[in-house]
């Protein structure tokens, strides 16, 4: 199945994005949320970016105040993850300009959109960013 | 900032933001929830608009961790919307909120069927991808074809392509029978050509969870994959877009790699060469570079580089280098590459021959185990574990419990559980065991289970060599002065038992005991007193002459506990009271525990239970899935058959003081079996014979006559065949001039074969200018097999010559070899195989070729062997019985008592027998020690013939069993007894020295006479 979910959370530990790919009640996704976002946060810039936790394992990236949190299953490879990440914040970053927290915040919208154009069911459909963005421009267009 | 001109959105969010704590967060939200539930009742009034402005704020309510429960249908509703941003918002929300279950979700089918077939491509994107994040079993039924359609549709745009791909892979997930269709596999094959790196990358993902499930539908899009990945690596039509920090796609290569790692092997030598190739320059051109991304993502094709090749099983050379690129991970400071390379060596161990090269980084590992990052230490700790045995046991679990004490609490149950199992299992001697898990004990009692401390008290009392020293460690931890509460318990029980063994040494008599372990009591709870009562009852019991002193001091504890509240506690105290009074009885009742009966250990089992955590599991499970579990009886020095070095089987009983009667009827039986009369049946005590249906019915037919003459030289067979076959190992290749051995083979020949023999097809040979491959199909008496030689040289193999010396039973041809075989090509030569009749005798292949000017002569054995003439036949009670009852004894049916057989448990004997085609037939034998078998013979002698065989195991003592084979034909149950009797016995050596050189003694032949069949047979055999 491949990715399970992408979280971005901030320093506080504020989800600001949540995105799951398998259907988990609201409770156990707030347990969820809680121990990995504990843990990760917790940890060093010395430490590796790849923590373990129940079945899944955690891949994390760290951009000024926002961590990206990627949980995925056995099938997935840590360094491709990893990177996967950081085309996200790039796709962002083209969109917004040197995105940050508050356009995440307050375009929320947009960011899901992104997101559903890069991931779909848990795997990886899109790694263009012009292809990515390219549905967005258009809607930008119409309003 | 407003939310795409959503300005009441934005000031929602606004105000959640500037929340100073969580109290006021859920005030606003609630404000927030009642406003929208008002607006949504009062339908008419809320507009497209609106409702999107509100089912964003639901989600974003919801994504807070609130729970909300309405707001559900008006997102749904949103889908059948006429407009793009308002039903994009249904879409997208709907699949946040909703899950496939849902009610509201069916009521959406029509609408997301209607965008799906419909012609707006955006539509037709967002319908997609809601049913790949949601869709559930219904969706399959109905959108299926439609998906499939779009998927390969030609007038469709990638666009839409690449989400159909997907969205078919969560409905095949839903309804694996949506593929089920003619043609698809081609279909899925053709779509590997596609040119846009979208429709290519989603379609690998749908090709990665098709193969995984059944690769043999597949076949034909293995070497499509490998043609993407050759055109990844050289770079070629990959558009700019897709480089990632100058690397094509990162993310296709790990996911095309990913599905080639489903298909269990590559046969076709191009396919397979261009693979290694690609592979090779991975692996050789990864450099570390200076930017972090480029980096991260070339490491990420090399690691599942490694991941492929390791799976391919690939040469030895190449298995080498990825041990050494591991072995320079697991060294670097870069925290992510160590913690892969740890995790990637764990895998590695999987791979055969590869142990001993990982065991020369033991020291590096070591020092990951003290990394400050938990995510590395745990990689660390899973690797110690895997690649820990009997030779380096000691280094790591002291190693281990040296860490302990300073080790944080997360992980110390999963390293006391984990040394504890490594000690059990790989223990060089007893008395080191017990001093490992004493000093488990005593550094995290906490986290030692019961489990632990019981499995102690069950090796101690099955092995008397071990009481008195056990006696002695626990007198001396019950000393300290703070000791945890499990140490009370198992040193009481411990002294309880033995310490009248130490009775002469100074302050161990009774009453010292005594007093030591009863200055403990005031600390323990209500679970350690019952064991302290019985402790005392035992020193009283031991304590002769009785010391009236001390019997006062343990009966005013009995007499203080007699109206205690505890059940458990009052009965002990009232019964041993009233016992220890009377004097002559209570020897009997408290005499010393009997032996436990033999069983797996139950630390093993939790371990392979648990599901606490992933990293504690993977590496049980490799490990489980490596070795043998430990239950085998005594220390054995015997190789297991798999590849592993030898290890040391801790046992229960080390002096088997008790198995030593059967075995004295063992031997009994098998003396009389070969003088005349009776085989003793050798039932393991533990069994209750009248169950046994099988033992009652064969009873009288065991007893019945005298075995046949073709029984008789059973008991020096054993030792003479494992001679047999070694000496045929190492003449397995005899240099023709020079004995300095110029061509080496790769590989253990012997290996090999007896690797093909269970498998049909593999690398028979191999040096380094020659390769020579079998594939074989077998088909009752008839076999076909291939040979495949392939010249792996840039210069032409000259005079080459196959010659086939077959065995009297076997008829072959081999169809012409051609003389010369063309630098880096490879030739085909099919071999015709009849079975005549049965035996065990094995073909020859006497091939030769011309290096320069040596001439390189292997003689190879030919997996031909009896096996490949079977057929696996499941018999049902009504069947077997009356067959088994009507084959009544010699020479139809023979019976044999082996011994000497490498132990196992009867799960990997039933394994090893399904492997020879041999099936088992779990529950016609009610003892669960006993298997019975059943296969079909095919040979022109004897035509179809069903053979049944029955194996019966003593559980104390697994190096021994008796072996019951019977079939319509004399010759056949012999040759089949003696043949399952020598895969029971022989064992396929391990990884020896590469070119064994042949024993001086035996004349080499030189080319000319090794046409003679016999002397080769009579050399090799």
């Amino acid at each position: 199945m491949g990715i399970r979910f992408i979280l971005m959370v901030n320093k506080q530990g504020q989800t600001r994005l949540a995105q799951y790919y398998e259907y988990l009640t609201l409770e156990e996704r707030r347990a969820l949320e809680g121990e990995i976002v504990r843990k990760c946060l917790a940890r060093t810039e010395q430490q590796c970016s790849f923590v373990e936790h129940r079945n899944y394992k955690i891949v994390y990236r760290r951009y000024a105040s926002l961590f990206f949190l990627v949980g995925v299953d056995n099938e997935e490879n840590e360094l491709a993850i990893l990177e996967f990440i950081h085309l996200l914040v790039e796709t962002m970053d083209r969109h917004f300009g040197n995105v940050c927290e508050l356009d995440i915040m307050f375009h929320l919208e947009k960011a899901h959109f992104m997101l559903e154009e890069m991931v779909m069911n848990g795997c990886i459909v899109e790694t263009s960013k012009a292809n990515i963005l390219s549905p967005i421009q258009l809607m930008d267009k119409a309003s | 900032m407003a939310l795409s001109g959503m300005r009441g959105l934005s000031v929602f969010i606004s105000d959640i933001r500037n929340c100073q704590n969580k109290e006021q967060e859920r005030l606003r939200v609630d404000k927030e929830l009642g406003n929208i539930r008002t607006r949504f009742k009062n339908e008419k009034a809320s507009t497209p608009y609106e409702k999107k402005k509100y089912v964003w704020k639901i989600l974003y309510i919801y994504m807070l961790g609130y729970d909300v429960d309405f707001g559900h249908m008006e997102a749904v509703s949103l889908i059948s919307a006429p407009k793009y941003p308002e039903k994009q918002v249904g879409y997208i929300v709907t699949s946040c909120l909703l899950n496939e279950n849902h009610d509201f979700l069916r009521l959406a089918i029509n609408a997301v069927r209607n965008d799906i077939i419909g012609r707006n491509e955006t539509f037709q994107c967002l319908a997609l991808t809601l049913v790949g994040n949601i869709g559930g079993r219904e969706f399959a039924e109905s959108l299926a074809a439609d998906v499939q359609k779009l998927l390969i549709s030609s007038s469709c745009r990638p666009l839409v392509r690449k989400k159909a791909a997907l969205c078919l892979l969560r409905l095949y997930r839903k309804n694996p029978d949506v593929v089920n269709v003619d043609g698809w596999s081609d279909r899925m094959a053709q779509l590997l050509d596609e040119r846009d790196f979208g429709v290519l990358t989603s379609s690998m993902s749908l090709l990665v969870a098709l193969v995984s499930n059944n690769h043999e539908a597949y076949w034909s899009c293995l070497p499509k994959c490998v043609k993407v990945l050759e055109k990844l690596a050289r770079n070629q039509d990959v558009p700019q877009e897709y480089t990632y920090y100058g690397i094509p796609s990162p993310w296709l290569q790990v996911k095309t790699m990913r599905a080639l790692q489903y298909f269990p092997t590559i046969e076709d030598p191009n396919t397979r060469r261009s693979l290694f190739e690609v592979l090779q320059r991975v692996l050789m051109g990864t450099d570390v570079v200076k930017n972090v991304n480029k980096n991260n993502a070339s490491h990420a094709v090399l690691f599942e580089a490694l991941a492929l090749v390791m799976h391919l099983d690939a040469e030895k050379e190449m298995m080498s280098q990825c041990v050494a690129l591991l072995g320079k991970f697991i060294a670097v400071r870069e925290p992510n590459i160590r913690y892969l390379g740890l995790e990637n060596m764990t895998r590695m161990l999987m791979v055969t021959d590869v142990q001993d090269i990982i065991k020369r980084h033991q020291a590096q590992i070591i020092t990951s185990l003290k990394d400050p990052d938990i995510s590395i230490r745990r990689r660390a700790l899973d690797l110690l574990y895997g690649m820990c045995d009997v030779s380096n046991a000691k280094d790591i679990v002291e190693e281990i419990l040296q860490y302990l004490s300073s080790a944080d609490f997360a992980m110390r149950e999963e390293l006391s559980l984990k040394a504890a199992i490594l000690a059990e299992k790989f223990a060089p001697d007893m008395s080191w065991y017990v001093d490992v898990i004493l000093q488990l004990i005593d550094k995290a009692g906490d986290f030692v289970s019961d489990d632990i401390w019981f499995r102690v008290v069950q090796f101690v009392t099955n092995n008397e060599d071990l009481q008195t020293y056990a006696a002695l460690k626990a007198r001396e931890y019950v000393d300290k002065p703070a000791i945890h509460e499990t140490m009370v318990k198992l040193s009481a029980y411990i002294l309880g038992e033995y310490s009248h063994l130490l009775a002469r040494r100074p302050g161990c008599s009774p009453k010292e005991i005594f007093s030591i372990i009863h200055e403990k009591f005031p600390t323990v709870s209500t679970s350690t007193i019952p064991i302290l009562l019985s402790t005392y009852a035992k020193i009283l019991m031991h304590t002769q002459p009785p010391d009236p002193e001390l019997q006062n001091q343990i009966w005013a504890v009995f007499g203080k506990f007699e109206s205690c509240i505890d059940a458990e506690i009052q009965q002990r105290a009232v019964e041993y009271r009233a016992l220890s009074r009377k004097g002559a009885a209570l020897m009997d009742i408290l005499a010393e525990m009997p032996k436990f009966p033999e069983r797996q250990s139950a630390l093993i089992k939790k371990a392979e239970d648990s599901e606490a955590d992933t990293a504690e599991q993977s590496a049980i499970k490799l490990r489980a899935a490596q070795q043998q579990t430990s239950n085998a009886l005594v220390v054995t020095d015997q190789r297991p058959a798999n590849g592993t070095p030898p290890v040391g089987q801790l046992s229960l009983v080390k002096v088997p003081s008790v198995s030593n009667v059967d075995q004295n009827n063992a031997e009994l039986g098998v003396t009389q079996a070969n003088g005349a009369l009776t085989i003793v049946d050798p039932q393991p005590p533990s069994s209750t014979p009248s169950a046994d249906l099988l033992g009652d019915l064969l009873g009288p037919l065991v007893i019945e006559g005298p075995p046949g003459a073709t029984a008789q030289p059973e008991p020096n067979l054993v030792s003479g065949l494992e001679g047999g076959s070694n000496a045929a190992d190492a003449l397995a290749i005899a240099p023709v001039e020079d004995q300095s051995n110029i061509v080496q083979p790769i590989g253990n020949i012997a290996e090999r074969f007896h690797a093909l023999c269970l498998k049909d097809s593999g690398v028979l040979y191999e040096d380094p200018y020659i390769q020579i491959g079998i594939k074989a199909e077998w088909r009752a008496q008839h076999g076909r097999l291939i040979l495949f030689l392939g010249n792996k040289n840039i210069a032409p193999l000259v005079s080459v010559k196959a010659l086939i010396l077959p065995p009297s039973h076997l008829k072959m041809e081999l169809s012409l070899v051609p003389e010369t075989i063309p630098p880096r090509a490879q030739v085909q030569c099919p071999l015709e195989v009849i079975n005549l009749q049965p035996s065990r005798d094995v073909a020859v292949l006497d091939f030769s070729y011309k290096f320069g000017t040596h001439v390189v002569n292997p003689k190879l054995r030919l997996p031909a062997v009896l096996n490949k003439f079977l057929q696996p036949i499941q018999v049902s009670p009504e069947e077997f019985f009356p067959q088994w009852r009507s084959l009544s004894g010699p020479p139809l049916k023979l019976q044999e008592v082996v011994r000497g057989v490498r132990p196992m448990p009867l799960v990997e004997m039933a394994s090893l027998f399904n492997s020879l085609r041999l099936t088992v037939c779990p529950g016609l034998d009610p003892n669960p020690n006993n298997m019975v078998a059943s296969t079909t013979f095919y040979s022109e002698n004897t035509r179809a013939m069903l053979c049944l065989i029955r194996m019966e195991t003593d559980p104390a003592d697994r190096t021994q069993l008796r072996m019951t084979v019977a079939s319509g034909d004399p010759a056949l149950t012999f040759e089949l007894k003696e043949f399952i009797k020598e895969q029971l016995v022989s064992i396929p050596v391990p990884s020896r020295a590469p070119a064994p050189v042949p024993p001086p003694a035996q004349p080499v032949s030189p080319p000319t006479a090794s046409s003679d069949p016999g002397d080769i047979l009579a050399g090799l055999l």
